[in-house]
């Protein structure tokens, strides 16, 4: 016990805002303002691999670490659709994922809203859209939003769920 | 190329009765053998290699009917001396079809019903469920045949998969997926249960199929390396490497040492970042959240190290055909020593800190295990065979530069649990940073790059890289112009992937999380 203290304490609070001091105002701090005044209390995102190479994955995970501190901000991943307000959908859209994007799309409660992550999700990337993929996640379900980059860092996706509040 | 010596000694040998069938050298990054063999010779050698201690890598098919009229069937092993590729050529026929290997290496089966749903030939096993083809394309269309366009798309028309069932009193079934409550892939597990015991569980992969091999075949074989990095985002260096090796091998083309020396350290950077996320996930999944967040954190800094080191968080497109795509900038060893230490020092605290604690040992005890004698028996490879006694890693068994010149030592663990998949992360962790350190030490200085041609048309290659999960293979086959004709690639999780069904067996279902996160298996890697 005294070990995992010491290190915790050692370690310190390294949750930071984003991005870094250049821009206008700190992102985290804007990103919970615009929460707030929208939806009062917290944001419920459910994640939706559609067929991506699990690059975009590691980065989605990497928002729950200490620097980027999500749950700190009110924004929790959920296990089941129907607790989400946002689908955030990666990948290409496989043929063999279709069917299931779109049930999960289905369970979700209005209003709901969708941001696609990555060149995959934006516009089908490298693999394109062929007997397997459908291209880009708009073409099989509503997106409002999307997330370039192969994959996009932590703080572009972040800056994307911020701004579909924004423009909702 | 890499001299061969006794590994094609052996290989003759142990071939010398084909009369007529002829044995060469095939370009690649390991020592390599290329054997032409007949159905019967197909199956029989297959069992002398096996009883032998060889293990099979990959199999894939190809239609050559453009060519001779024939369908073709590979199968890559790996042997103590090196590496075999046998090449069976099917007869023509209405139904074109091969000896199954299912028998002899269980681990064949997944593959051989992925080569009939690519390519239309069918083994003589009777197991012919569609495996990656869950009807987003007709029964009838084979993806990987030349006549075929790419680029068409029919509607999904999916078909009830038949599990096996499971009978008795209070047996039922749990459906898992393949939509997974948290951030991961897509994949369906099936569990017969009993109470909270397993008694069953089957997999049911191939959500996330993208056409890849296909997509190969419109790409120059100069752009082939950024779809390869894309096959399993957390190996891109790993199989762009891959990808590159067996280009440059039948281009016959020298990667500059100093890029050989960067590539290594991309991918030991790549096993470093999957190690420490790995060691976070599995304390999360036993309940010690203070685990995911000290490593999550070790791995943000990592990327941002990485960020610094080498332009990006993820190497995707940092290995490129004929060397790499830049030099660390000056003040990089210096910031990379530095980092080092901090994670030496980070990892050597947590480790003691795993390990002394009764909850979480509690939980990884004991759990999913899977004994050695089963593990060969499966085809077990890379970090999941290594925790059960497996001694296989390419980098310490065929060192190919800049290996040969580090030495690398070989981690294993003998309970096969998942505290030995744990135990195998931390040793592999400290023995990639002694790597890295070699590496960084090593002053090569020189080009980075060399230019890389277009291979001569119809030559095949092979390229083998150790990746943090186990070795990746890419074969490599060039058409005319710089095109590629066709390209298989292969992820260690095609054989480890059955291994989670053996190791669950008897846990109770709330450890599957824990005992799955052990093996960490890519599913977009095998889907291809």
């Amino acid at each position: 016990m005294i070990d995992i203290l010491s290190r915790m304490i050692r370690t310190g609070i390294v949750t930071e805002t984003l991005p870094p001091p250049n821009a206008p105002s700190p992102l985290v701090e804007g990103l919970q303002r615009d929460l707030r005044k929208i939806l009062g209390r917290a944001l419920c995102i459910r994640h939706v691999d559609a067929g991506s190479c699990n690059g975009c994955e590691l980065e989605i995970q990497a928002l729950n670490n200490p620097y980027y501190n999500l749950e700190g901000i009110g924004i929790k991943f959920v296990a089941s659709p129907r607790h989400a307000d946002l689908l955030l959908v990666t990948g290409p859209v496989s043929a063999n994922m279709e069917e299931a994007l779109k049930r999960t799309l289905e369970a979700v409660p209005d209003p709901k809203l969708v941001v696609a992550v990555g060149d995959c999700g934006s516009c089908g990337g490298v693999f394109g859209s062929n007997y397997a993929n459908r291209g880009a996640v708009a073409n099989v379900i509503p997106v409002h939003r999307t997330v370039a980059g192969c994959p996009p860092n932590p703080a572009a996706i972040l800056e994307a769920i911020r701004s579909v509040f924004v423009e909702a | 190329m890499v001299s061969r010596g006794s590994a094609i000694n052996w290989v003759i040998n142990m071939t010398m009765d084909l009369s007529g069938q002829a044995t060469q050298e095939l370009w690649s990054n390991l020592p390599c053998m290329h054997i032409k063999v007949g159905a019967l010779r197909w199956h029989q050698d297959a069992e002398a290699l096996q009883a032998a201690g060889g293990r099979l890598l990959t199999l894939w098919g190809a239609d050559d009917r453009d060519r001779d009229g024939r369908f073709r069937i590979y199968a890559v092993y790996l042997l103590k001396e090196g590496v075999a590729v046998f090449e069976h050529a099917m007869d023509q026929g209405a139904k074109p079809t091969y000896p199954s290997l299912a028998e002899i290496f269980p681990c064949a089966l997944h593959m051989e019903r992925a080569v009939h749903d690519l390519v239309g030939i069918a083994s003589m096993e009777p197991d012919h469920r569609g495996w990656l083809r869950h009807g987003g394309w007709p029964q009838t269309v084979f993806p990987l045949r030349r006549d075929f366009d790419g680029k068409t798309q029919f509607s999904n028309d999916s078909q009830p998969y038949e599990f096996v069932q499971v009978e008795g009193d209070g047996v039922h079934e749990i459906a898992v997926g393949p939509v997974h409550a948290g951030t991961i892939e897509p994949g369906h597990f099936r569990f017969s249960v009993v109470g909270e015991k397993v008694l069953r569980l089957e997999e049911r992969l191939g959500y996330t199929h993208k056409g890849v091999s296909k997509r190969f075949e419109e790409m120059s074989q100069l752009e082939g390396h950024r779809l390869a990095a894309r096959l399993s985002g957390d190996s891109a260096v790993a199989f762009s490497w891959a990808y590159c090796a067996a280009l440059e091998a039948i281009t016959q083309t020298n990667c500059p040492p100093r890029a050989a020396n960067l590539r290594a350290l991309a991918v030991e950077h790549e096993r470093l970042a999957n190690h420490l996320g790995d060691l976070g996930a599995l304390g999360n999944d036993a309940g010690f959240a203070f685990g995911l967040t000290q490593f999550s954190r070790m791995k943000e800094d990592l990327l941002r190290v990485n960020t610094s080191a080498f332009g990006a968080r993820y190497l995707f497109d940092f290995v490129q055909p004929g060397g790499v795509a830049a030099d660390l900038p000056e003040d990089a060893p210096r910031l990379l020593e530095a980092h080092y230490r901090m994670l030496e020092e980070g990892v050597s605290c947590l480790r003691s800190i795993y390990d002394s604690h009764a909850g979480l040992q509690d939980r990884f005890r004991e759990a999913g295990v899977l004994k050695q004698e089963l593990a060969e028996r499966l085809g077990a490879i890379g970090l999941a065979g290594r925790a059960s006694g497996v001694p296989v890693d390419l980098r310490v068994d065929y060192p190919c530069s800049p290996y040969d010149r580090l030495e690398p030592r070989l981690v294993t663990q003998s309970t096969g649990d998942v505290a030995a998949r744990v135990q195998v992360r931390f040793d592999e962790i400290f023995e990639s940073l002694r790597l890295c350190r070699m590496l960084l030490e090593d002053s090569a200085s020189g080009p980075i790059h060399t230019d890389c041609p277009f291979a001569a048309p119809g030559r095949l290659g092979l390229g083998l890289i150790e990746a943090w999960r186990g070795p990746v293979v890419i074969a490599l086959e060039s058409g005319p112009d710089g095109t590629i004709r066709r390209c298989h690639a292969h992820d260690p999780s095609w054989q480890n992937w059955p291994l989670l069904e053996y190791a669950i067996l008897g846990n109770i279902v709330p450890d599957f999380p824990l005992i799955n996160k052990s093996f960490n298996l890519s599913y977009s890697g095998h889907d291809g």
